[in-house]
């Protein structure tokens, strides 16, 4: 077994019954590979993660790795991560959600936890569509493009997931693709390093789904384009809106420092008591 | 000491352990927000407002799954938000508890007046065959005692439970007595003991209440709102989600004589016996008071626990009542449970108010006279 291999089997439950749910090609057995090299490069424990997903292809990544694992209900992984890790701060808190979990169904949830800079890490798997249930358009597919409740194009303009985060004042946001799998490695490692809430955008193809309603070829195909058509966020910054309208933008949007809620939350404490001493 | 119903609910919380409160505002039962906002931070327990009741629901889940005693509390419409995940803290058997202090419905409805219109949703709101405990309070001592109670029966049970008030005894105050605070009886979860290899959290145990092991000590396993095989892995094989179902009837169905609990006040020689919870059994109380000294021979059945329904209870009545009276502040939602164990053996009448006003004691005598 290779090295690399030998890294993930390491975090696999061996007990749980396998193949996994995902499609041969799927980004999302990327991103988990990514996930655990950057859990192993950080160095964590296995019972201070605590892994919490929504519903979806996404959804089901938690079961197969040995943490403490959540898999919640759609769209609110982010308000149950919240209450694990304001009950017990030092569990490592990751969130793994789909476009639809975080930015349709969970759309609140998600601003709502970036703006109270809530301490957990999201990692979000942006595939344009809902996979698991046949491929309709959810909030990230773009304008014009096919799915199974969109046969006639898509009329409404999508969510760019990570500029979302940074508006609702994310205090740590990237953007990668699954091709630029070493590169997603390290944003990973910095975004659970990062103190606050964290947002990792991962484009990836749905090439089952997505990519067959709009003739966009193999999996393969889709990650070559991907390749072709992602400009780093420092040569966007030079570039006219125009000439952005078909590319991704990957590299780290923002990173700065705000309080973070349970330390902010830790001087409400000490303040109610001084008042209860009184 | 003089408390508010919706403060006992809070003394009781703090008393049982609970040191995580995530909630939305909403009327009448903002002031356990409040007073738990001022008090949780001083026993270093955290309350949080989220941004709607699916979040803060949520939240109390995470937060029980990390180890710590949770609650929520709400009204009407928050309570509907609040179904979804009401049906994850039972298919994943998360202690928790929820306070609805009830007004009247539908939608909107009537924020600052009472009702009882939720105990239908108590029992059927969230999707899926599946058991509740649901408990109910009718002074500000048994607000105190009750949400006791529904900790105890969560932690003990590993299931949501939820404690429905009304507006009148959420809001009204009486003096209340913490004197006998030694001997409040406290029950925490039970924890596994096996080594983490050995540790299944679903387990099919004869009690049917597996141990719960909280997130980070030691035994890393799945939660899932899927119906789950033992190990808490994803199943659709018949033979497991049967008995998985089945187990999780059985751990409430099995505990029925100490879940359910009810009061008998003058039953023992009673024609006619008042069925009634919450702030309806006050004035029924008051109703069989007065119907006694005019010579009728009126007993009250006074329900502490709403679901699983208190069938034995209303058996023990029907044993020497030939009326029973039912009065609700709905359109008949506990009259129907009385009639299916009544089955003909008696006459069931209701006495229903929807108008947002309280039951009085005169329209619960002149209902017994019409029909004695």
């Amino acid at each position: 077994m290779a090295e690399v291999t030998k890294l993930i089997h390491k975090y696999l439950r061996h007990d749980k019954k396998f193949p996994h749910v995902w499609c041969p090609g799927c980004g999302i057995g990327i991103m988990l590979g990514a996930l655990i090299r950057a859990i192993d490069r950080v160095g964590y424990e296995k019972d201070e993660i605590v892994l919490v997903s929504g519903i979806g292809c996404s959804g089901r990544l938690p079961v197969y790795v040995d943490f403490n694992t959540l898999h919640t209900t759609h769209g609110r992984a982010l308000t149950f991560a919240t209450g694990v890790k304001l009950a017990k701060p030092s569990l490592k808190v990751i969130v793994i959600m789909g476009d639809g979990d975080a930015v349709a169904i969970g759309g609140n949830h998600f601003i709502h936890a970036a703006r109270r800079n809530i301490d957990v890490t999201s990692i979000i798997l942006n595939n344009s569509v809902y996979g698991m249930t046949g491929g309709q358009y959810s909030p990230t597919t773009p304008y014009g493009m096919r799915s199974s409740t969109t046969v006639y194009s898509n009329i409404e303009q999508s969510f760019k997931i990570s500029e979302l985060a940074v508006t609702a004042e994310a205090v740590f946001v990237g953007r990668r693709t699954v091709y630029h799998v070493k590169l997603l490695d390290s944003l990973i490692e910095k975004a659970v390093l990062k103190e606050g809430f964290s947002v990792v955008e991962v484009i990836a193809h749905c090439h089952t789904q997505y990519g067959r309603q709009n003739r966009l070829g193999t999996a393969v195909e889709m990650m070559e384009w991907q390749r072709d058509h992602a400009v780093t966020v420092e040569k966007a910054a030079t570039m006219k809106p125009g000439e952005l309208q078909d590319k991704i933008v990957i590299g780290v949007l923002v990173d700065k420092e705000l309080p973070v809620y349970q330390d902010e939350y830790e001087k409400i404490r000490e303040r109610s008591k001084a008042a209860a001493g009184r | 000491m003089l408390l508010q119903g919706n403060e006992a609910v809070v003394e009781g919380a703090l008393r049982a352990g609970c040191r995580f409160f995530a909630g939305y505002p909403i009327t009448p039962a903002t002031e356990i927000s409040e007073i738990l906002s001022v008090k949780l931070p001083q026993v270093d327990g955290t309350f949080i407002q989220m941004e709607d009741e699916i979040a803060s629901l949520g939240a109390v889940i995470g937060a029980s799954l990390a180890g710590v005693k949770s609650m929520t509390a709400t009204s009407g419409p928050g309570f509907s938000l609040m179904q979804e995940n009401l049906g994850f803290a039972i298919i994943a058997e998360v202690p928790c508890v929820i306070v609805n202090v009830m007004r009247g419905g539908p939608s909107t409805g009537l924020p600052t007046f009472p009702s009882q219109s939720d105990v239908m949703q108590a029992r059927w709101g969230t999707h899926g065959d599946h058991p509740i405990i649901v408990l109910s309070a009718s002074t500000v001592r048994e607000c105190y005692d009750m949400t006791i109670k529904s900790f105890n029966f969560s932690e003990k049970f590993r299931t949501p439970v939820i404690l429905l008030i009304d507006e009148v005894v959420a809001h009204m105050r009486e003096k209340m007595v913490l004197s006998d605070e030694e001997g409040v009886e406290i029950f925490n979860r039970v924890k596994p003991t096996v080594p983490p290899e050995w540790y299944i959290p679903f387990e099919d145990t004869p009690s049917g209440i597996p141990a719960i092991a909280n997130f980070g000590e030691g035994y890393r396993y799945h939660v899932t709102g899927l119906t789950h095989d033992i190990r808490g892995f994803p199943t659709s094989r018949p033979d497991e989600i049967g008995p998985f179902i089945a187990r999780l009837h059985r751990k409430i169905s099995q505990h029925f004589s100490e879940i359910q609990m009810a009061e008998f006040l003058q039953t023992d020689d009673a024609d006619i016996t008042i069925v009634a919870y919450g702030s309806v059994a006050r004035s029924a109380k008051t109703a069989m008071i007065e119907a006694r000294e005019k010579g009728l021979k009126v007993g009250l059945l006074k329900l502490l626990t709403i679901w699983p329904f208190t069938r034995s209870a209303v058996e023990k009545v029907l044993q020497v009542s030939k009326i029973l009276v039912v009065p609700e502040m709905n359109m008949g939602q506990i009259s129907r449970e009385v009639k299916r164990v009544d089955r003909g053996v008696a006459k069931v009448f209701t006495l229903n108010k929807v108008d947002g006003t309280i039951i009085t004691p005169e329209e619960i005598l002149n209902r017994i006279t019409e029909v004695a």
